[in-house]
């Protein structure tokens, strides 16, 4: 332990996941506990935390001392406790900022208020250096955003979903394929594997735009079962599979290297949830090789709702000595923008 | 738990939205009515257009900016010019999870309480509120069946011009 280290303890409950995260001087994980991942039968005799408040407020204080006793250091060694502040769902966000306020309160150190999303990009810096100006493609369950960071904590949104998210449209698409929620995941290995594809439309909107809309695709494939029912056939769920996962990866990620170009963007970050998305990451990957642009996905641990990336966000605020108040509230609605740092 | 009654004889109230723009007509004349604590319960398949009508709810209640899905966040809150809006999706919740998150706070608060696959919440849902279901007849057609419960809305329905009453029939 060096005399020029410190500690972040960030705390993260936007939404499913209960998770705490220790991390040295901003980038060295040394734990990132989320509670999906622990062993729930012995934790909580076998129930899985859900959504609700109550849930997360159960399993707080043990994934609290699970994240210092991983971390392998004492709660006396935290020297700044970060926490989500938004958005995300009021209920669950509560939990986390009552817990992270106390916790502050009582170790006697600063508590930084922490953008959901910007974990997610800065999650990349747990990885890797992050070169300005940086696009980065936020993919996740309830986000699509295209952000700019025109330097070091300074965001700008350039686009976003008008209707569902990237997640969200893979989950209906997986219910109208009849995969169970959430059926993501198996859309992308069904699409893998097909030998066909049905071929569906994409939807560019305006042509300046950078925003998004999936509705209209997913009422394509819903069409497109209907069509096959009604003359008797069964669809071909692999080849509408791999029809829906093209139209996507091929505006997503063809905005996003039309934004990095215009931007004069030096790298592009993926990251959220559905940066495990093998197709996403493979047509990226090609995209940035060919423009000569760097790219930057963090591992799937670091993609998936956690604290490690609150930590990596929020040591942009701590070494700027840019701390909350104790009288912060939990905001479901935040802004990206307005989090950004101070000039 | 505080569940409440699905009452036997209800009216039922219809329209045959031909286009898109019956449909924003319709959410505009239900934003014309809306005061606080209004619920609207909408249910329709995958594609009926539950988050089409949602947006177009917002706009008429001057909702600034872009109102997009709430299914993976389940609540998205919205302050418009008129009254705020708390735009909920409980497909992915169970009974028992939706009542702890404690939605009688945003259906008992300040704005319009908009809440897709509304059904499966049906029994912790407060007592008067408006059922709205959509169908896909095509493309961009709808039927919109509204079923008031409570006398505020059996106003409402009988005051939207557009709405035509059903003949009354048991709810199967």
């Amino acid at each position: 332990m060096s005399l020029n280290d410190y500690y972040i303890l960030a705390i993260e409950t936007s939404c499913d996941e209960t998770s705490v995260a220790v991390v040295r001087n901003g980038r060295e994980v040394l734990s990132n506990v989320v509670s999906s991942q622990i062993d729930t039968h012995r934790q909580f005799g076998g129930v899985v935390p859900e959504i609700a408040s109550r849930k997360h407020v159960e399993s707080m204080t043990i994934i609290i001392e699970e994240a210092i006793s991983v971390a392998g250091i004492g709660l006396s060694d935290i020297d700044t406790v970060a926490v989500t502040q938004g958005p995300g769902l009021v209920g669950a966000l509560l939990v986390g900022v009552v817990a992270g306020k106390s916790l502050a309160m009582a170790l006697d150190v600063p508590l930084i208020g922490t953008h959901h999303i910007a974990g997610h990009i800065y999650a990349n810096h747990l990885v890797g250096d992050i070169v300005y100006p940086s696009l980065a493609l936020v993919v996740s369950g309830g986000h699509t955003e295209i952000v700019l960071l025109e330097s070091e904590g300074k965001f700008r949104i350039l686009g976003r979903t008008r209707d569902d998210a990237v997640g969200e449209a893979y989950d209906k698409v997986a219910r109208a394929l009849q995969f169970p929620y959430p059926g993501g995941p198996y859309v992308d290995k069904l699409a893998q594997s097909a030998s066909e594809e049905i071929v569906l439309p994409r939807s560019w909107l305006e042509p300046d735009s950078y925003d998004f809309s999936f509705s209209g695709l997913k009422s394509a494939v819903l069409a497109e079962i209907n069509r096959s029912r009604m003359k008797g056939e069964s669809p071909d769920f692999s080849a509408l599979a791999r029809g829906f996962q093209q139209s996507v990866i091929d505006v997503v990620t063809t905005k996003a290297m039309k934004a990095a170009s215009a931007y004069g963007a030096q790298q592009v970050l993926l990251c959220g949830g559905v940066a495990a998305n093998r197709g996403l990451r493979e047509r990226l990957a090609g995209l940035c090789a060919e423009a000569g642009l760097p790219l930057l996905i963090p591992p799937h641990s670091l993609c998936t709702d956690n604290a490690a990336m609150i930590a990596a966000a929020a040591d942009l605020k701590w070494r700027r000595g840019e701390f909350s108040t104790l009288d912060l509230k939990a905001e479901p609605v935040f802004s990206l923008e307005e989090w950004s740092v101070k000039d | 738990m505080q569940l409440n009654e699905r009452r036997e004889h209800t009216k039922r109230y219809v329209l045959e939205a031909s286009s898109e723009a019956d449909t924003v007509e319709f959410a505009d004349a239900l934003a014309a009515l809306a005061v606080p604590g209004t619920v609207l319960a909408v249910d329709g398949d995958l594609g009926a257009g539950k988050t089409r009508f949602a947006q177009a709810l917002a706009a008429a209640l001057g909702v600034p900016g872009i109102v997009n899905s709430p299914t993976f966040t389940i609540i998205k809150e919205y302050e418009g010019d008129k009254l705020p809006l708390y735009h909920m999706d409980v497909y992915r919740l169970s009974l028992a999870e939706a009542d702890e998150l404690g939605l009688d706070e945003y259906f008992h608060g300040r704005g319009v309480s908009l809440v897709e696959w509304a059904s499966i919440i049906e029994p912790i849902l407060p007592e008067e509120r408006l059922h709205i279901e959509l169908r896909s007849t095509g493309p961009t057609s709808r039927t919109i069946r509204c079923t008031p419960i409570g006398e505020r809305y059996e106003k409402w329905c009988e005051a939207i011009a557009l709405l035509k009453a059903e003949e009354e029939q048991a709810n199967d």
